[in-house]
């Protein structure tokens, strides 16, 4: 193999599994690191660069960073980093002031965002401070999007919405509420210089089955969910089945309970590790003891004398039908009674206010065709990010795409290329104190991840707003802080500097290092201290060694960034550094001067 | 030495021996030598051997004198028996160790200082007895623990790292082994755990005493340019001789010699050692020859390692005196102690 380029960003950023999994790529180890010190408001701050709402997926996100997080390889739980994020967004000081505003002098540029969620309040984040005019048109009469009216109170409570979205409000955004724009066209003529569209896919999917229509007790999930944030409903009947097995149907459920359910079953057509629900969200349905039944497909809604009575399934098993495709045989049929239904069987985005005649393509699923890494349509500076560009994924991608929509809007309003765009950057810096002292905390604790506490399911039901998990106590932070690894301390070689004395190799608790002959990756996986088998992990190859012409190899998979290979080394050949990954925002595209973008 | 305890990580898919014991089960306290010391490669290499050989901790006793090797043996195996002797007199508590518990695997550490200066005559004497254990020299040709002195095995000309010069000549373990009628006699180097592993692995299973001379540099006093122990000395004259490897009783052999270039060596157990003759001219069974041999390139500068010399068929110290099949330990104490009458019955035949 050839020497490892350690001065690619992506090399060193793909060791921290988290920041790598997270779509805004987060620095969750830094932050982390910060509040094990209490420091809380830096930990936010922090945080609030790549992902402007800490204090909301604190609560809700969807944590991609939590299963690719490395601890889960030397024992099974990840650190509870989505519960960390809270801690500090709770404990953290008042930081409006610390945010910047618009400039008094505005750039004199106008941009219209359609919809007030988190890809529309993200890009408002990113441009305000450059100075651009920017009205945010919302149909509802509150800001959030699906955040607010998709999401329960008792897991997402107004007020933490309240306080991140105004703080990007009152960098200077117009915020124009009950008003949906039902003409893109017109609104183009208003003169914006651009437009970004972050509508969501607001629209709940149907199940056109038998008795669909015969009874007004059949609910859309994302609707009903936000008649209920809204207060429009108030009460549900005692029997209550809901379809589907993702987020949406948890949260249908849960809020069941709470309006007077009795009974409630969630029926999921598929077996239970398909389920596109996380875990978590699952575990939090079970324990309010909603049923959850799988492997049932729905036939039917039976609807007697006007009133719905029931619903009929068919009872399947799933075998493979030898292309990989899963197939259902099914075994037998059921009734399962019930007053109401809930659908939750996916949502889709919808867009009637575009005229079809104005340049934006749509595809054959009547999706707008976007610029993968732009976010542009194919009308220039027409702009889409969130579920609106490539349909439901979750809040944090939705800030991603909001970031990235924002530098091509900075880009295109400029006149500059959007496809030329600033690379990623990377700082390394050694954190040696001392002989034997490094400036993080390096000793592995072998501590259980902590369980979040809950409001006792006797009191949780009584209201729709109390909101269920308490927050990590003071005990419960310190403890997992020090689960985490610190990933982005980095070890970090000069093959010049090594006597092949094998203290390293020695010392490691994980088998990561050998020194060996080099060879082709595939057959130098099998013969190190430990074969290394995960090969989505890289193998870092130094150059020859000075004595002996071998090279040190290490497998990238297990290592626990203890540091003890480094404190071993007798020449300091290892040294512990960390690696902080830089990444541009539309601020530093717009500090960039021209011709270092040139270059 | 480091400041933090190895952390004790149980990884999936971690590697597990016979016995169902992981690496780190046959680890020991946390090395409190200087980072970098060859030392504590010999002691990561002695883990890997015993877990590769599955054999119990507890069916382990670990003996060494004073020194920065005899450090050592609290490194390794935290559940073995072990013992900490007197400055260079490990040999004669192992003798009486393994005269009341035969059914141990014996290891000793030594330094070069512990055997072959004040040592001596307990480390020719071992070997003139043929005790049953495995004696490891490790060897660096300089007293690190008391800052640096010349050690017996330092080479005429070396420099010691403040400057003076070592005019006195060497005792070479191999030599004084070869010499004193040693039955399993090898040398490596700290640097090559490919060839020290089978060698350590060959040792502990050789019916007799089984001396290895291991160089290990001292980075601290003995690892600078001028040094004939250091790093980078020794990987400049190396010279590799006879390689082992030990394949046991189960296990087919695999290594694909061609004829004349293995000599297959079976030991009691039913376990073989492989030697294969990197130089070609190199007989491991010729006492006198090997003596030659190392001599030659001794005059030639270079260090010549490997199992050098192997007679698996001379009675050990049990043999010799005709001792119980049994560890004393497990004897009946009517047979121990079989009384007064008994005694004098013995006392006549001295009369």
């Amino acid at each position: 193999m050839k020497p490892t380029d350690t001065s690619d960003p992506d090399y060193f950023h793909k060791v921290v599994d988290c920041q790598w999994a997270c779509p805004a790529h987060t620095n969750v180890p830094e932050y982390i690191r910060l509040i094990a010190q209490g420091r809380y408001t830096d930990a936010y701050l922090l945080n609030r660069e790549s992902n402007v709402f800490p204090g909301i997926l604190g609560r809700v996100c969807d944590r991609p960073c939590e299963p690719a997080c490395r601890r889960a390889r030397v024992e099974d739980k990840p650190v509870a980093i989505c519960r960390l994020k809270r801690v500090a967004a709770d404990l953290s000081d008042e930081v409006a002031d610390q945010l910047p505003r618009r400039p008094a002098q505005g750039n004199g540029k106008r941009v219209a965002l359609i919809g007030a969620g988190c890809a529309s309040l993200t890009v408002a984040n990113d441009l305000l401070p450059l100075g651009y005019e920017v009205v945010i048109y919302e149909k509802l009469g509150e800001t959030g999007g699906l955040m607010r009216s998709n999401i329960p109170r008792f897991r997402l409570p107004p007020e933490i919405l309240d306080t991140e979205i105004n703080a990007i409000v009152e960098m200077g955004a117009e915020l124009r509420l009950n008003a949906p724009v039902e003409s893109l066209k017109g609104l183009l003529d208003e003169g914006f210089d651009a437009v970004f569209v972050g509508t969501g896919a607001p629209h709940g999917k149907n199940l056109e089955l038998p008795g669909r229509y015969d009874t007004d007790r059949i609910h859309i999930g994302i609707a009903w969910l936000e008649s209920v944030a809204f207060q429009h409903i108030e009460s549900i009947g005692e029997k209550v089945l809901i379809i589907g097995g993702g987020n949406t149907a948890m949260d249908c459920c849960r809020s069941s309970l709470r309006l007077g359910g009795k009974d409630v079953k969630v029926m999921a057509r598929k077996p239970r590790h398909l389920l596109k629900a996380s875990d978590w969200e699952l575990e939090d349905a079970e324990e309010e003891q909603v049923e959850l039944l799988l492997n049932h497909s729905p036939e039917e809604f039976i609807v007697e004398d006007g009133r719905l009575t029931g619903m009929k399934f068919a009872r399947v098993e799933w075998h493979d039908d030898g292309s990989g495709r899963l197939k259902a045989k099914t075994l037998d049929h059921v009734v399962i009674p019930c007053d109401d239904v809930i659908l939750a069987i996916g949502q889709e985005n919808a867009f009637p206010w575009i005229e079809r005649d104005m340049g934006i393509e749509f595809d054959e699923w009547n999706v707008p065709v976007v610029d993968k890494n732009t976010f542009e349509s194919t009308r220039p500076g027409v702009f889409f990010g969130g579920d609106s560009a490539f349909g439901p994924k979750n809040i944090i991608w939705a800030v991603e795409h909001g970031h990235q929509a924002a530098i091509s809007i900075h880009k295109y309003c400029q006149g500059e290329s959007m496809t030329e765009r600033l690379p990623y950057g990377m700082n390394l810096a050694s954190t040696k104190m001392s002989i034997h002292e490094w400036s993080y905390s390096n000793d592995f604790d072998p501590a259980e991840r902590r369980l979040m506490p809950h409001v006792s399911l006797k009191e949780r039901f009584k209201n729709l707003d109390i909101e269920v998990e308490l927050g990590f106590s003071y005990e419960q932070t310190l403890t997992e802080v020090e689960r985490c690894l610190n990933c982005d301390i980095q070890t970090v070689f000069a093959a010049k500097l090594c006597i092949e004395c094998d203290a390293c190799i020695d010392i490691c608790p994980v088998d990561c290092l050998t020194i060996t002959q080099n060879g082709a990756e595939q057959e130098l996986r099998t013969r190190l201290s430990a074969p290394a088998e995960n090969t989505s992990q890289d193998l870092y190859v130094s150059e020859d060694l000075p004595h002996t012409g071998r090279v040190m190899v290490k497998d990238e998979n297990l290592c626990v960034h203890c540091g003890l290979c480094a404190e071993r080394c007798p020449t300091a050949a290892w040294d512990m550094q960390k690696s902080e990954l830089i990444i541009p925002y539309a601020t530093d595209e717009a500090q960039c001067p021209k011709e270092q973008k040139a270059g | 030495m480091s400041f933090i305890r190895k952390p004790d990580i149980r990884y999936k898919g971690q590697r597990t021996n016979a016995l169902g014991l992981t690496l780190r089960d046959y680890e020991g306290g946390m090395s409190t030598l200087c980072a970098g010391c060859g030392h504590d490669s010999i002691t990561s290499a002695l883990v890997q051997a015993f877990f590769e050989l599955d054999i119990e901790p507890y069916r382990v006793a670990k003996l060494s004198g004073i020194g920065c090797s005899s450090k050592t043996p609290a490194y390794f195996l935290s559940q073995a028996h072990g013992i900490n002797a007197v400055h260079g007199r490990m040999p004669a508590v192992a003798t009486g160790a393994n005269a009341a518990a035969r059914d141990l695997y014996y290891i000793g550490v030594s330094g070069d200082g512990d055997s072959l200066s004040i040592g001596l005559g307990q480390f020719a004497h071992a070997m003139r007895r043929n005790l049953h254990m495995l004696y490891l020299i490790e060897n660096n040709g300089v007293y690190g623990l008391t800052k640096g002195q010349f050690s017996a095995s330092a080479d005429i000309g070396s420099k010691a790292k403040k400057g003076e010069i070592n005019e006195q000549r060497p005792i070479d373990p191999v030599k004084t082994a070869l010499a004193m009628g040693g039955t399993f006699v090898a040398r490596g180097f700290s640097g090559d755990k490919d060839q020290l592993l089978p060698m350590l692995k060959a040792g502990l299973k050789h019916d007799g005493f089984a001396m290895i001379d291991v160089l290990s540099p001292c980075v601290t006093f003995n690892d600078h340019e001028d040094s004939t122990k250091s790093y980078a000395h020794t990987r400049q004259f190396y010279h590799p001789a006879v390689h082992a490897d030990f394949i046991p009783p189960a296990e087919p052999i695999r290594a694909g010699y061609d004829e004349g270039e293995a000599v297959p060596v079976q030991l009691h157990d039913g376990s073989q050692v492989l030697l294969r003759k990197v130089a070609p001219d190199y007989d491991p069974h010729d006492r006198a020859a090997a003596m030659s041999y190392l001599e030659r390139h001794e005059q030639a500068g270079e260090i010549v390692t490997g199992l050098l010399y192997i007679e698996e068929h001379r009675p050990t110290m049990h043999a010799i005196n005709q001792t119980a099949a049994t560890a004393l330990r497990d004897l009946d104490y009517s047979v121990l102690n079989p009384g007064a009458a008994a005694l004098a019955e013995l006392q006549k035949r001295f009369r």
